[in-house]
């Protein structure tokens, strides 16, 4: 346990001073704007804007600034941001059928409707470091061509016309939309909390998960049925406006993972499906967390659970990096008391060991 | 709800949606080009968040995804419009000018000047970088039909 010291309060406020001249580095070098991480990190930007779960690229450029670039102190700040902002209430649900696309790749079909984009992407690029960047490079205006006016419907959207993929699941009216930042979490979670906890999640955790079970622990075998970026307009219903209004549009990555089948005597063998979605351009996120959505899947769709990603309550709880990051760093605070204990526990154990052992010839004769 | 009470309705939304994406300079530059009618501002403008709901699958039940800033506010002309400003970021003067112009759009004697100095050449603009990001996204269009013709 944590107890509260007292004392130290100057050699803290020097630590912080100590920590701001840190921050500022070498003060000959040009200082770095927000506007500078939020265009050139700006997948940076798009992580801590996800896993922060708050959707202001400036306001997650300042925290990298201040956490110095680490990521997690970042989302950290952006999280206690949100605290001190009242909530207007929710959007409508976005309609990712309608992006306004800069990326849009599928693994399954060569020719989708709309064409298969490539947009801004680090695929197929050789993985060399470039030295024209790090001497200040100018790069060429983006080549254009003409657009092509056809619709770009979700791949799964296409498969499900022909009856080839279970449809997901329909709205319900009477079920209000869970909110894990206001109720607590409780299991077993249903499909729109796991996707809020996961949507959050830290991606590396997701990762490893979702490559957990690539590689055998839990049943996955996955397509990627399409990968979407770009930008998808927000709709606000307005109370006191009486209809929804436009608020602008946000940007954000779409994954449709296609999975195995499934059949039973009732129902005739379709695709199942797992889904990812985040803000900003974030590609393996999206994909490990469509992995990771699917493999939750386990008890609905009569699998065996016996992996780590199959196992819900793992999952969620583990998950989240402020409060992991919480728990693991909380032992660096002072534990004076716990510990004077312990040692005093230690002491007393090991002194009854001494005499146990000390004595035993004499005891031994006695018996 | 009548026809007409509709067309104002989808009007009003198509205006918002173009000064919602517009920047706040160039709105307030457009409004600096034209006598602006006496208001006061009904609601001072404020920030806030809104939770955004994604669909499972794309399509199905909503789940919450995130929350995103948002900045809102009210405006009265003296004529009596009320309008209303819902933008997302943090910039309430923005929510306020969308405010203002959603009143002069419901305003008989100021909807055509909005309409022709304000909104025509911001939703211009919109277009214009809609229109540019599509063609750069275009030019990297894989063009798989060409393969085939190539086996072909």
């Amino acid at each position: 346990m944590y107890v509260a010291v007292k004392g130290g309060e100057r050699a803290i406020e020097n630590a912080h001073r100590l920590l701001a001249h840190e921050r500022r580095g070498d003060r000959d070098v040009p200082e770095v704007s927000l506007s500078q991480i939020s265009e050139q990190l700006s997948l940076g930007v798009d992580r801590v804007m996800t896993e922060g779960a708050l959707y202001d690229r400036e306001l997650a450029a300042l925290a990298i600034k201040q956490a110095r670039g680490d990521m997690i102190e970042a989302i950290f700040l952006v999280r206690a941001f949100r605290a001190t902002l009242p909530r207007f209430g929710a959007t409508e649900p976005v309609d990712t059928g309608a992006m306004q696309v800069r990326r849009r790749i599928s693994s399954t079909f060569k020719d989708i409707p709309g064409g298969q984009i490539l947009g801004p992407t680090f695929d197929y690029t050789h993985r060399l470091l470039d030295p024209q960047l790090a001497e200040g490079f100018s790069p060429e205006t983006p080549e254009t061509s003409e657009a092509s006016l056809a619709a770009t419907p979700r791949v799964t959207d296409i498969l499900g016309r022909d009856g080839l993929i279970e449809p997901s699941p329909a709205a319900d009216a009477e079920t209000p939309v869970g909110d894990l930042t206001r109720e607590p979490l409780s299991f077993p979670a249903d499909r729109d909390l796991r996707l809020q906890n996961l949507a959050r999640a830290d991606e590396g955790f997701l990762l490893a998960l979702g490559y957990s079970s690539q590689r055998g622990y839990g049943r996955n075998h996955p397509f990627a049925g399409e990968i979407r970026f770009g930008e998808v307009e927000i709709e606000f219903m307005a109370e006191d406006v009486g209809f929804a209004v436009p608020l602008g549009a946000i940007a954000m990555t779409e994954c449709q993972m296609v999975n195995q089948f499934k059949g039973s005597a009732t129902e005739a063998p379709c695709f199942t499906r797992g889904y990812g979605l985040a803000f900003g351009q974030s590609e393996r996120k999206t994909m490990s967390m469509a992995l990771v959505d699917r493999t939750l899947r386990a008890r609905e769709l009569g699998e065996e659970a016996i992996a780590p990603a199959q196992d819900e309550e793992f999952v969620m709880s583990h998950s989240d990096n402020v409060q992991a990051t919480g728990f693991v760093e909380h032992l660096k605070l002072p534990h004076y008391v716990d510990f004077q204990s312990e040692l005093g526990l230690l002491r007393k154990l090991r002194k009854e060991f001494a005499e146990a052992t000390e004595a035993p010839p004499m005891q031994e004769a006695a018996e | 709800m009548t026809a007409t009470e509709n067309d104002k309705q989808a009007q009003r939304k198509t205006v918002m949606a173009v000064l919602a994406h517009s920047d706040p300079s160039e709105i307030s530059g457009r409004l600096g080009t034209i006598t602006l009618p006496d208001h006061e501002n009904l609601r001072e403008p404020e920030n806030g968040l809104v939770m955004v709901r994604g669909r499972i699958g794309g399509d199905g039940a909503a789940f919450n995804l995130g929350e995103a800033t948002v900045s809102r506010a009210a405006v009265r002309l003296s004529t009596g419009e009320v309008g209303f400003g819902y933008t997302l970021s943090r910039d309430g003067e923005k929510a306020r000018m969308i405010a203002l112009c959603d009143a002069m759009v419901q305003s008989d004697e100021f909807a055509d000047l909005i309409e022709t100095k304000v909104i025509a050449p911001l939703r211009a603009a919109m277009t214009a970088t809609r229109n540019r990001k599509a063609a750069e996204a275009a030019a990297t269009r894989v063009d798989f039909y060409t393969l085939v013709r190539g086996e072909g």
